[in-house]
């Protein structure tokens, strides 16, 4: 079984956010990356299933030289190879055709990465890869079953949840509970300096956005706490202030 | 292309003619670029702290009541089964033993970061720490083969029994016994031990014993399963309650002969050198729990409100969060500076060609001043920021249910195991002297020029220093030739009878103490501005200068309480001139410096350093 996962580099969730340069960039000072929860589920499983079943996982991130760290991490975590794809990832169109590219190269079972990164949650990038893989793509996957080269998996969708068959190759986009989070262990970290991470050039350029800037959430603003008994000034209120009546 | 943990040491040249050495640090200053900074951390050794941090928060922090608990006694050694699957019981076993043959400071890292976890962490530290390194450093072949790689996976786990009920800090004065049988296979084993970390559930026990009736101890390897063994149940402790801790009868434990670990007699060298290695280990487990600690009280200070506002924007709150954080900084930068110190004199002992346990002890007991002034540096800055993080959390702090009440208890612990501070101030001096008067440090000639300085016209700053701290260096070279005066008045005074004058090793230690650090906080930020440039460490400047400040007052108050109880008349005032010019300090405005580090790690929302 040949896996690629594909992972972002992204802020820990615990980070406080800021931007510079007229709130155009992200202020990344004194900020820790890690490998994107979801991402991170979808690494887990592949290392599962390549402990079931045998084969080998290559991860693969599009980004700038800064997130090897985070990739030496997943190769401590069991993966067994990495490529960076040596580009900015700067919006999901562009991400999906570096992955499409790499994937048409590597004859992939299957290919996994979180439901969606977690710092522009775009959740489109496994759904453009199907697509111009001319595979399947499904998303989010809470479980993923092998059995030769059927796949059972199943899916939230709303208000329950569907199972669903297929065989490989397929792109799926994962979300707890399909595996935990692995740890790396001292052996892993150990042996992450001597696996292959292989730097390639980015296929072709092709942003389908352009970003104008960031905003924060608005403030919360202050709570006006009105006596129950009073529901008339709470109506005026409503109406004149808020203006949402 | 980052360096391993394990290269990383050779990255300062070890063994060059210019390595400083334990305790030298009171005469001869060292450069920036010479002391390891733990901003210099390899991506590996980032990796294996994330993973010790992961560990905390994945198996440790979601189990803390249970694990306190002591309901499930099976708990504890599952836990420890983890981390060893994680490969953290091994970091200190070479890997012919199935271990990882980390460095003395990535040992030192994962110390410190799982020293945040609690009673875990004393039962992880014990395992790791006096639990198997009797064996890796003085076991022979056969007993490195046999039990270092059921330690390092975690399949046995081990306890140190040392302390027995009439034998605390006079460690040397065990009754357990240890007889010969006469067919010569089996030492037999009788005598009772106490306050045994790990005693519960330990499946191996290092013992210590006296064979016949040597006057020295002996040390031995004891499996549970050898029999013989029983024990009380667990100490109801005031903290760390889910660290096993049990009395242990030997009675007529037979262990095989070749179980006694080194020579006869051999035992109490054994004791005092693990030890030593277990103190450095211990003060920065204790620099781990004061980042947490902080870390919590900067976040339950933001959030909470009161007049209005979040209780970080108070001044007095301020005060609290800036002191918990230099301190932290300080004691860390000491630690990873003696770490590396300790690596350099293994790499230097290895390339004279020493067998590599034996150089690993003589490495650390080389900076045996270093580990004991540690450890009572670490532990009591604990104590200060756990006092400040309950103080922070109010009414909640004193709450059983919030996460200060069980650090405050936990933290108090470390200052009483591994030698008592008073004990391990007392060894600081004591080894010192030693050093002395066995000529390997030249105090002599450092004291008597301090005595001449004394005797002339004080200089006037007419060669001012330039650079970042030029002010500070000069404040601390004088800070230590108080140090030498008092010190060598006291010597001169009492000559063999000074160990007599416990209070005045007291003061001597606190000058020796606070001068380490205080040199070990500005080396490091040094070395930091060099690599980021002042302007973006103006926090740790800050810090750097408001310790050095305290520093100096305490070691003044600590030197003049000594002259008071040894020097009278002329002698004394003269004394009292010479110290009031060695820790004079310009006037500098602590409270805005306190401000901005304040302002800065309220803005970080945790310790950022
Ligand atoms: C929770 C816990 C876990 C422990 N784990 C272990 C373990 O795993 N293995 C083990 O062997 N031991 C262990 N110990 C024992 C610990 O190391 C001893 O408690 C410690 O060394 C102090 O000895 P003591 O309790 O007999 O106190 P004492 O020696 O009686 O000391 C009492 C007081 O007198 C002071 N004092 C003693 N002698 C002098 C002196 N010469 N000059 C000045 N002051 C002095 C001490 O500083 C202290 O303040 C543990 C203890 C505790 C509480």
């Amino acid at each position: 079984m040949k896996i690629l996962v594909c992972i972002t580099h992204v802020p820990d969730t615990t980070s406080r956010i800021a931007f510079t340069e007229n709130n155009t960039k992200f202020d990344s000072n004194g900020i820790q990356y890690i490998i994107g929860p979801y991402d991170d589920y979808a690494l887990a499983r592949a290392v599962e299933l390549k402990e079931e079943t045998g084969g080998s996982i290559t991860v693969l991130n599009v980004g700038t030289q800064e997130t090897e760290p985070t990739i030496r991490k997943a190769l401590a975590i069991g993966a067994d190879e990495a490529i960076r794809v040596n580009a900015e990832p700067v919006d999901s169109f562009f991400v999906a055709k570096q992955i499409a590219a790499v994937a048409g190269e590597g004859q992939y079972d299957m290919i996994l990465m979180g439901r969606e990164s977690i710092d522009f949650n775009g959740g489109m990038v496994h759904g453009m890869v199907g697509e111009l893989l001319g595979i399947p793509s499904l998303s989010p996957v809470m479980t993923l079953e092998l059995d030769g080269n059927q796949a059972t998996m199943t899916r939230e969708i709303e208000g329950g949840k569907e199972t669903l068959q297929l065989n490989t190759p397929f792109v799926a986009g994962c979300q707890e509970p399909i595996a935990e989070w692995k740890i790396p262990n001292m052996r892993g970290i150990m042996s992450a300096r001597t696996k292959p991470l292989n730097v390639i050039e980015p296929a072709e350029d092709g942003t389908a956005t352009k970003l104008e800037k960031f905003e924060l959430p608005p403030a919360k603003g202050d709570v006006k706490m009105i006596d129950a008994d009073n529901v008339g000034e709470l109506v005026q209120l409503l109406k004149n202030e808020a203006k949402v009546l | 292309m980052s360096t391993t943990a394990t290269e990383q040491s050779k990255q300062v040249p070890a063994g060059t003619e210019s390595a400083i050495k334990g305790g030298e640090f009171l005469i001869r200053e060292s450069e920036a670029k010479d002391v390891f900074i733990p901003e210099e951390w390899s991506e590996e050794q980032k990796m294996i702290a994330q993973t010790c941090h992961d560990f905390l928060e994945q198996e440790i922090y979601p189990r803390l009541e249970e694990i306190d608990s002591m309901e499930h006694p099976e708990l504890m050694p599952s836990l420890l089964d983890k981390a060893g699957e994680l490969g953290l019981l091994g970091t200190s076993v070479p890997e012919r033993y199935d271990g990882f043959g980390m460095n003395f400071n990535t040992s030192m890292l994962v110390a410190e970061v799982l020293g945040a976890g609690h009673s875990f962490a004393v039962a992880i530290s014990a395992h790791t720490g006096i639990g198997t390194l009797p064996i890796l450093y003085y076991g022979n072949e056969e007993q490195k083969q046999k039990y270092l790689p059921k330690l390092a996976t975690g399949e046995y786990k081990a306890a140190y029994c040392l302390t027995e009920p009439d034998s605390g800090s006079d460690a040397n004065s065990g009754k357990t016994k240890a007889v010969l049988t006469d067919d010569g296979k089996h030492y037999v084993i009788n005598g009772q031990k106490m306050w045994i970390t790990n005693g519960g559930f330990a499946d191996l026990f290092i013992v210590f014993a006296k064979i016949d009736d040597d006057k020295n101890l002996s040390a031995f390897i004891v499996e549970k399963e050898f029999g013989g063994i029983t024990m009380n149940e667990e100490e109801k402790k005031m903290g760390i309650k889910g660290s096993s801790t049990r009395q242990i009868f030997f009675n007529d434990c037979k262990v095989p002969a070749e179980n006694l670990l080194s020579e006869r007699g051999n035992g109490f060298k054994i004791a005092v050198n693990i030890l030593n290695i277990g103190r450095i280990k211990l003060g920065v487990a204790a620099i781990g729990a004061c980042k947490a600690v902080t870390s919590r009280a900067v976040n339950y200070a933001n959030e909470r409100k009161q007049f209005g506002q979040s209780i970080s924007n108070f001044g007095a709150i301020k005060h609290k969060i800036a002191q918990m954080a230099t301190k932290t900084y300080v004691s860390e930068s000491a630690h990873y500076r003696a770490g590396q110190n300790i690596d350099d004199a293994y790499d230097s002992l290895l390339e004279q060609g020493m067998d590599p346990a034996k150089a690993r002890l003589k490495s650390v007991e080389e900076f045996a001043i270093e580990c004991a002034i540690l450890k009572v540096h670490g532990s009591e800055v604990l104590d200060f920021v756990t006092d400040e993080g309950v103080q922070i959390y109010g009414g909640m702090g004193y709450s059983a249910e919030g996460p200060m009440d069980r650090a405050y208890r936990d933290a108090r612990i470390n200052r009483i195991f591994e030698g008592t501070n008073e004990i391990n101030r007392m060894l600081s001096i004591d080894m010192l002297m030693k050093r002395a008067l066995k000529g390997s440090l030249d105090l002599m000639s450092p004291a008597m020029a301090v005595q001449k300085e004394l005797m002339s016209i004080p200089d006037f700053g007419a060669e001012e220093e330039e650079g970042l701290f030029a002010t500070e260096k000069k404040a601390l070279r004088n800070l230590k030739k108080a140090g030498l005066m008092v010190a060598g008045a006291a010597v001169q005074k009492f000559m063999q009878k000074l160990g007599e004058e416990q209070e005045i090793l007291m003061n001597l230690a606190d000058m020796l103490i606070e001068g380490y650090v205080a040199e070990s906080a500005l080396l490091r930020t040094e070395k930091l501005a060099g690599m980021k440039g002042e302007e973006n460490i103006k926090p740790q400047i800050d810090m750097t200068r408001i310790y050095l400040y305290e520093a100096i007052e305490k070691a003044s108050n600590a030197g003049k309480q000594a002259i008071y109880a040894f020097a009278e008349g002329d002698e004394q005032r003269m004394m009292l001139m010479g110290l009031k010019r060695f820790t004079k300090l310009q006037p500098y405005n602590l409270k805005e410096a306190r401000r901005r580090v304040a302002d800065f790690v309220i803005s970080k929302n945790e310790y950022p350093f």
